[in-house]
């Protein structure tokens, strides 16, 4: 199955250890992510105000072409998928938008939301299948207590990103267990992890993250699993760590486990991620 | 004491934040959820619900000083909670835009960046903050 | 030539502030057949209605036509002055010149145009008017009510206190509804159940009430005087004639599954009976748990049975029966909370349903009526409630209000401090609504008496933390967020329609709103009928509502369905369709769109050239027809016609406008 691939500008930069992880699994997997031919930074945060329309047409750019190729977009940066995702519902339901777009990139096709994009777990789950998935499993992650932490911009706004029960998701801990690995449930795993904060007000983010991750470590969880580039960096810079300065609570992208349980490398505490 | 003017209540101001959030602050029946459901919370002098409340007051100027809207993480749980369906992550950001539209209003600033990116930052964390706090 | 009298009503100045009514009465003078033409202030009223009688013999006249309001609202007032006067009632036609007319618009010139266009409709049909007689229906004596709750029950001991027979039909295994289900009521504080099981054995031992429990409706047919009912009766696998209601095989039974009845907090066995004081008190097998109808094996029951009444081999039954009247009184549920995830509601134990918490302090519920957490049996120290649980919530909840939620919840601060001085309950609300009597002075005892704490301001989120319940909501009154360390959480969930109530309204013929929720014929004045005549509601079928407006809308709907069945005829509607036998040409396209089921097939026999000739043809059954006129629309040599509103009377109609 032929997906277009939009990475991201963090993926190709300091999140390169989840594009990688992500392709060489894909590839395990029988799944061709295609980078698309041109594509732009996507900007990172969807604008809420209703009149800045520029700041998502690098998102329309990507949508027309992955339409136009007959093809399903895939993204792994959570931000990304938001972002490209949110767009999308407004050139679908909001006339005056979208014609305002269409009119300033001068695309070939009016584009009105034909394209679709899907977050690689939701490829994993709705058109690969998690049971298949586990049968590719090599290195079953027997043991492994893995807590999931979704962050938000893959879940909210619930009725827009329908990428799972916005409140009580499963997605990711269906894909733990897949993996062969025991998923951990904890209360916080849908909370803010509060990065945006972390430049003029460390000490709330600091907070933040402690709840996640002294939650998570409360429940028994050996590791704890993201999508999300800024959640990643937060979780870990924003934790406590212990006496080799490395945080109490490891932190991983859910495709280096992925990448692990293919069998595809070794277990992944054994090589630091960040 | 609050004055409550009914030229406040019908103010250009209110009309733009209207306008860019899209949101009708009249739909809020002040349960406080949203209030309840934010994560930073404590940080804020102002509450969520209670920024909803002023505005439906026409008492923009107390929120536009306040540290709120600038500690809001825009993590969107207030709008996903709310049973009226009133979308206080837009109302907060039309506020947020309402001030960084000034002139010289930008929270971050560019020669601080080298700094924030040599500690590790993803190139997605800058670019969020210049698309939120520069304008 | 007809003589056609005109009757232009002011209604105030809902008419005549827009419409020039003098002008209208000059202008119908002039249309033809018109003879007489007068107005007046209130058409309507005594006054008016005398003055049309008193023209319709001093003028002779043989039509009337009345420009006023909506023929819904007067339409038959009209009909009875023409009747009293010696004219046919169908010869009276109504031009809606408020509703369709001067509310409508508020150009008075164009205004007066219309209304005088609509007068001279009117009349161009009117002239085309026949005398038609209604027919008159039989009406079985006999009452149907569906749904054996408090609503149920009280609809049946009505009608059979009057002296008909009822067949009172429920779902379950016993009688009592939700009512049973609960501890105490509010404002009372009576018992429930203790106020509840003397009507339920009255409704058992009434002579002029037929128990049918364990049972369901299937069909319905026919039409008002004359439904025709089809009920399953399924099978029971106890015969009901030798059974005592001992108790021993329920006592034996080794399959357990969990109990609706205790809202899965407890369980029962597979051949069970859902309460201790249930009617009938015997049991049933609950086929799909029960060992020996899935594996072969068991039958202890039938073992230990001192009387042989347990019977594998017992079969649904199927009754067909006839009723002059229907009550529906099917209950109500609550919503389910997958979309609700924030309240953690299936993550922890502890974190329950009021229902759930009316089952925990129930003295016949899984804990004997001692208030205990789930989680370890102990008596919690804090209980948190939280009101408005997907009520008022048009985001992911119903919007409606749930209305009797601040009522129980005040009730349960109030009994949880009764019994336990040293556990505290708090409140998280929105609004404290008390409409009731008595209502606002027993919240208000929960407040100043029993020490509840209220807190306005909803919840954010519940936050499992060990032991405890980390409740994150807000006190909006004081402006602070609060944080409550609970060890019981009790969610407030907004009442819903059952989930099979949409599927139970077709079944029945009555429409239902978005919400599944059955609608009554109108919101204000008719609020225990429907659009079917014969077929009425009571209860929380209808919209969330307390036990006293349940009672009261039951007692209401027995009076209405006592006022069918006590009439020996009724009269039927002759605005029915009719078949041109010459001109059916016999091809049923009539029968597809019929809604009634109200044509059937008849075969003609005709002497064509000497030889018997026969052909088919439409039959009109005119008391099922309900004059919708959809088959005059479909039939394709133009053989069917609507009286009332014939094909050349609409033409005529048209005609007046256009030409």
């Amino acid at each position: 199955m032929r997906y277009s691939y939009y990475p991201g500008c963090t993926l190709k930069t300091t999140a390169t250890v989840l594009d990688e992880s992500a392709l060489k699994s894909a590839e395990a997997l029988g799944i061709e992510l295609a980078e698309q031919d041109e594509w732009q930074c996507c900007g990172a945060v969807f604008p809420l105000s209703t009149d800045e329309i520029a700041s998502y047409l690098s998102s329309v750019r990507s949508l027309a072409a992955t339409a136009e190729a007959g093809e399903k977009l895939v993204t792994l940066c959570a931000a990304c998928h938001h972002v490209i995702k949110r767009a999308n519902h407004v050139m679908k339901t909001n006339e005056e938008v979208r014609d305002k777009a269409n009119n300033y990139l001068e695309l070939e096709e009016y584009y009105s939301g034909q394209g679709e994009v899907i977050h690689y777990l939701e490829m994993l789950r709705d058109d690969f299948g998690f049971e298949k998935l586990a049968e590719k499993v090599k290195q079953p992650l027997e043991g492994r207590k893995v807590a999931a932490y979704y962050g938000c911009l893959l879940l909210r706004p619930g009725k827009v990103m329908e990428f799972d029960n916005a409140e009580d998701p499963s997605i990711m801990e269906d894909f733990i267990e897949a993996l062969g690995a025991e998923a951990v449930d904890y209360p916080y795993r849908t909370e803010c992890c509060g990065v945006y904060l972390s430049v003029n007000n460390e000490d709330i983010a600091t907070g933040m993250v402690e709840k996640i991750v002294n939650s998570a470590l409360r429940h028994g969880a050996e590791a704890i699993i993201n999508a999300c580039p800024l959640c990643h960096y937060n979780l870990i810079e924003l934790q406590d760590k212990n006496a080799d300065g490395e945080p109490v609570l490891p932190v991983y992208y859910f495709t280096e486990l992925l990448q692990e349980a293919l069998g595809l490398t070794e277990k992944v505490e054994d090589k630091a991620s960040g | 004491m609050l004055k409550v003017k009914t030229e406040n209540l019908r103010s250009n101001i209110l009309k733009d934040i209207a306008e860019i959030s899209g949101e009708n602050v009249a739909d809020c029946y002040q349960c406080g959820k949203c209030t309840s459901a934010c994560p930073v919370n404590q940080a804020m002098d102002i509450l969520p619900h209670q920024v909803l409340r002023l505005l439906q007051l026409g008492m923009v100027d107390e929120i536009l000083e306040s540290k709120t809207i600038w500690i809001c993480a825009s993590c969107f749980t207030c709008a996903g909670r709310c049973p009226r369906d009133v979308d206080l992550a837009n109302v907060m950001e039309g506020l947020r835009l309402t001030l960084l539209r000034q002139r010289d209003a930008s929270r971050i600033k560019a020669e601080d960046m080298p700094e924030i990116l040599s500690k590790g930052m993803p190139e997605q964390g800058v670019v969020s903050g210049f698309r939120k706090y520069v304008k | 030539m007809k003589r056609i009298g005109v009757f232009v009503c002011k209604c105030g100045t809902n008419i005549a502030g827009t419409v020039d009514v003098e002008a209208v009465v000059e202008a119908a003078k002039k249309m033809p057949g018109v003879v007489h033409a007068a107005e007046y202030t209130y058409m309507c009223s005594e006054i008016g209605q005398t003055m049309i009688q008193d023209a319709i013999e001093s003028e002779k006249l043989d039509r009337i036509v009345v420009s006023a309001c909506s023929p819904r609202l007067h339409e038959p007032t009209f009909r009875k002055a023409a009747e009293a006067a010696g004219l046919n009632p169908y010869l009276v036609e109504i031009a809606n010149i408020r509703e369709h007319c001067s509310w409508v618009h508020k150009d008075e010139e164009e205004a007066t145009k219309k209304a005088i266009a609509m007068a001279r409709t009117a009349v161009a049909k009117a002239a085309r008017s026949r005398e038609l007689e209604p027919s008159e229906i039989s009406v079985e004596d006999r009452a149907l009510v569906v749904g054996a709750g408090i609503a149920g029950i009280q609809a049946a001991l009505d009608i059979a206190d009057a002296g008909y027979e009822v067949d009172l039909v429920e779902k379950s295994s016993t009688i009592g509804g939700r009512m049973a289900q609960l501890d105490k009521t509010f404002p009372t504080l009576d018992c429930s159940a203790c106020i509840l099981t003397p009507k339920m054995v009255d409704a058992a031992s009434h002579p002029n009430i037929n128990l049918i429990t364990y049972s369901e409706v299937e069909n319905v047919d026919g039409y008002v005087g004359n439904f025709e009912v089809t009920i399953r009766k399924k099978a029971r696998y106890v015969d009901m004639e030798k059974c005592t209601g001992c108790g021993i095989c329920y006592e034996k039974c080794p399959s357990k599954v969990d109990n609706d009845f205790d809202e899965g907090l407890a369980q029962r066995k597979a051949i069970y009976v859902p309460f201790p004081q249930a009617v009938p008190n015997k049991p049933v097998i609950d086929r799909p748990n029960c060992r020996w109808f899935e594996k072969g094996k068991c039958a202890v029951c039938q073992k230990v049975c001192p009387t042989e009444a347990v019977d594998f081999e017992m079969e649904d039954e199927i009754v067909e029966q006839k009723y002059g009247a229907i009550v529906v009184a099917t209950g109500f549920d609550l919503l389910k909370l997958d979309d609700f995830g924030e309240f953690s509601y299936g993550k922890h134990p502890d974190i329950i349903t009021s229902l759930e918490f009316e089952r925990l302090i129930n003295a016949s519920g899984p804990s004997g009526g001692k208030l205990v957490r789930p989680s370890n049996q102990e008596v919690p120290e804090n209980v948190v409630f939280i009101q408005c649980v997907g009520s008022r919530d048009k985001s992911r909840g119903k919007p409606y209000c749930s209305k009797i939620c601040c009522m129980y919840t005040a009730k349960h601060a109030i009994l949880i401090k009764e019994k336990y001085p040293d556990t505290q309950a708090y409140v998280f609300y929105i609004d404290v609504r008390t409409g009731g009597k008595e209502f606002e002075e027993f919240h208000r005892r929960a407040v100043e008496n029993y020490d509840a704490t209220y807190l306005r301001g909803i919840v954010g989120k519940v936050f499992p933390d060990g032991d405890k319940l980390l409740v994150h909501g807000v006190d909006s009154l004081s402006g602070r967020t609060v944080e409550i360390e609970a060890d019981m959480v009790v969610l407030a969930t907004a009442m819903t329609a059952r989930e099979d109530a949409g599927a139970v309204s077709r079944l029945m013929g009555v429409s239902c709103d978005s919400h599944d929720f059955m609608t009554e014929a109108h919101a204000k004045l008719r609020p225990v009928e429907t659009h079917s005549a014969g077929i009425f509601l009571a209860g929380a079928c209808l919209g969330p509502k307390d036990i006293p407006e349940t009672v009261a809308q039951a007692s209401g709907a027995a009076a209405k369905a006592i006022g069918i069945i006590s009439k020996e005829t009724l009269l039927s509607d002759p605005c029915v369709s009719e078949v041109d036998e010459s001109t059916c040409t016999g091809c049923m396209n009539c029968i597809n769109v019929c809604p009634y089921k109200a044509i059937s097939e008849k075969t003609l026999e005709e002497k064509v050239h000497g030889k018997v000739v026969r052909r088919l043809v439409a039959e009109i059954n005119e008391v099922l027809c309900q004059g919708c006129g959809a088959c005059t629309v479909a039939c394709r040599p133009g053989a069917m016609n609507l009286r009332g509103f014939s094909n050349d009377q609409i033409l005529a109609e048209v005609d007046a406008v256009c030409l």
